[in-house]
């Protein structure tokens, strides 16, 4: 048996290998098509670690991270556009902008529990859908679209080739994974833990809840901020519907709780496998609009939800158990 | 803004909000009865509204008629879909809680894609019922036929529920075991039989509301989604599983937003009720009615 310290190296030499391979991937895979999944795989893998944070390890189901995914475009792209801003600054600005928001918003959320958290969270992040949909100066419904000025680091455009984004994504993913790794370990990892488990006997240890919670939210809501102004930058061209709508909070907590929900691997191997199934199906059956896709996709989510309620992640550990005997 | 406005716009909101209410109580039930909120509801209301399509579109049934049809389909989809897919979820060791959000949700796109496929995306509307389109006036106030008989049906179908659940035995059965469900097993109550009957009966509730909808409301596959929001912002302000708190959250979603449509932008209007959610639940962090 190994112990907590092993485990946790070995996690680490295990993730700069995959890293690594897929520094490498695409060198061997050209086609434009499938690097787009990739960097769209590699999103929502660090989407979701950030999502786990909070509703993962925290235990505060979020289904509203939408809203923190639209600050951060809208940020990036409004300081561009309006201000000449780098969006470099627009993403840590965005990102920013967002945990103070998730403070603000958890200061009196926080209280609530169960269903009543996860209620409030959708319609938050539906009322800041409905304000950015009447924001003339944002774009109102119409949305906004950033100018190209040619392939630059500096203004993070790049039209010819997607490696560029391929690469951002691969380290904005490894990034989440490291910080949940070094989280993991931490006193704050503990604490959201116990959180989760039990908030009562928790707090009566001593354990401050509310601002674990905080914490938890604020790096959250960070990291979910950079990914939409990643996104907005890819896509260049945003309106409401297409960076703050209830579909990207889902996106979002899907590959946590498919891969694991409160687990360090979950969260990638949940996007691994969900990303590429849902852009296949939408583009070789879901194309004609019906909806075989969201029958593919709502199977999927049924079943493993069902079969596997620990997250697919089980699966491996199971294995190696058996292995190891 | 005249105060002619204003009642017009106030009577509108409180019939819609009934039907609220009647659209909402399916969900309340399951979650009183079991603890499980079903995210498919938006879906059970467009399902029923489907149906009531297609039984005027083959068969020329008007949806006042097709109602009581509707809500006995709705009553075994339900029981169905506990027996099949709730059921199982129930079983789940560890994270319960989250295994019954997305299963359901699963279910949710599921039946949306199934809609799609077979129904196709077009928006659908049955154009020539008896009641659709038609106005009454009511010392001088105007009223829609369609929501007006809604709001009647709403009415009677809560006053049945509380016959139900105060006066008969399965009514009984239904409270005892959301009192102590491991109790009940032990005086020979059926547990699975009592959750599959309220499953059942709140998509029947739903099937009755998805039918009056269907006289006033275009059909299409996503059409559950933005009501599904609403019935759980009236559930959760009356109380998650009080079925009565769902009447009266009703009534306050629809007056609010009426009232919100009358100051801010038609588009804005979802905002006030969101609005309305947030402020209950921090003052009152269980609902206004609800007692856990």
């Amino acid at each position: 048996m190994e112990s907590f310290a092993q485990r946790r190296r070995r996690d680490l030499i295990v993730a700069f290998v995959l890293a690594a391979l897929a520094a490498c991937a695409p060198f061997v895979i050209k086609d434009v098509y499938v690097q787009n999944i990739m960097v769209l795989t590699l999103m929502y893998a660090a989407l979701s670690q950030a999502w786990n944070i909070l509703g993962g390890y925290c235990g505060q189901i979020s289904l509203g991270h939408a809203l923190y995914f639209g600050l951060g475009a809208y940020t990036t792209t409004l300081l561009f556009t309006k201000f000449g801003v780098l969006p470099w600054f627009g993403m840590l600005g965005g990102g920013t902008i967002s945990a103070l928001i998730a403070m603000a918003l958890g200061y009196p959320t926080f209280r609530l529990r169960g269903h009543y958290f996860v209620i409030a969270t959708i319609v938050i992040a539906e009322i800041g859908l409905l304000l950015f949909h009447n924001w003339d100066w944002a774009g109102a419904a119409l949305g906004i679209d950033i100018p190209v000025r040619g392939d630059s680091w500096l203004r993070f455009q790049f039209t010819r080739s997607k490696l560029p984004f391929f690469y951002f994504a691969l380290v904005f993913c490894c990034v989440a994974w490291l910080i949940t790794w070094w989280l993991e370990d931490s006193k704050w990892g503990y604490w959201w833990r116990a959180v989760k488990d039990n908030p009562d006997a928790a707090e009566s240890l001593g354990v401050v809840v509310f601002n674990s919670k905080m914490g938890a939210a604020a790096v959250s809501a960070f990291l979910t901020a950079i990914g939409g102004a990643f996104y907005a930058q890819f896509v260049s061209y945003i309106d409401p519907e297409s960076v703050m709508s209830f579909q990207f909070s889902l996106l979002m907590a899907l590959p946590a709780v498919l891969g694991g929900i409160g687990t360090l691997w979950g969260p990638v191997l949940g996007a691994v496998i969900l990303i590429p199934l849902t852009e296949l199906t939408r583009s070789f059956i879901g194309g004609s609009g019906r909806g075989v896709d969201l029958i593919l996709y709502g199977t999927v989510i049924v079943l493993i939800s069902l079969a596997r309620p620990e997250g697919l992640i089980g699966l491996f550990s199971r294995k190696r158990k058996e292995v190891s005997r | 803004m005249t105060t002619a406005t204003i009642i017009q716009s106030l009577a509108s909101g409180l019939l819609m909000g009934l039907l609220y209410g009647l659209i909402a109580v399916g969900l309340a039930l399951i979650f009183g009865l079991m603890d499980v909120t079903n995210f498919a509801h938006g879906e059970f209301l467009m399902l029923a509204m489907y149906i009531s399509f297609f039984l005027f579109a083959f068969f020329a049934i008007d949806p006042l008629l097709a109602a009581p049809l509707v809500a006995a389909a709705m009553f075994v989809f339900g029981a169905v879909i506990y027996l099949v897919v709730v059921r199982f979820a129930m079983r789940a060791k560890t994270n319960i809680g989250m295994v019954q959000i997305f299963t359901t949700f699963g279910l949710a796109i599921l039946m949306r894609g199934l809609a799609q496929y077979f129904f196709t995306p077009d928006y659908r509307s049955i154009t020539q019922s008896w009641l659709g389109g038609k106005t009454i006036s009511l010392g001088g106030v105007f009223l829609p036929v369609p929501q007006l008989v809604g709001a009647l049906v709403s009415i009677a179908a809560f006053g049945a529920l509380y016959f139900f659940i105060k006066k008969t035995d399965f009514g009984r059965a239904l409270e005892a075991t959301r009192e102590d469900a491991g109790a009940v097993a032990l005086v020979g109550i059926d547990k699975n039989k009592v959750f599959a009957l309220g499953w059942g009966l709140g998509g029947a509730l739903v099937g009755l509301a998805g039918a009056i909808m269907a006289m006033f409301f275009y059909i299409y596959p996503d059409v559950g989604a933005s009501f599904a929001l609403i019935a759980y912002v009236t559930v959760a302000l009356g109380g998650f599983g009080s079925v009565f708190g769902a009447f009266a959250g009703g009534i306050i979603v629809g007056l609010v937003e009426a009232s919100t449509a009358l100051l801010l932008p038609p588009s804005l209007k979802s905002v006030g009720i969101y609005a309305v959610y947030l402020l209950v639940v921090f003052i009152r962090p269980r609902g206004l009615f609800g007692s856990i």
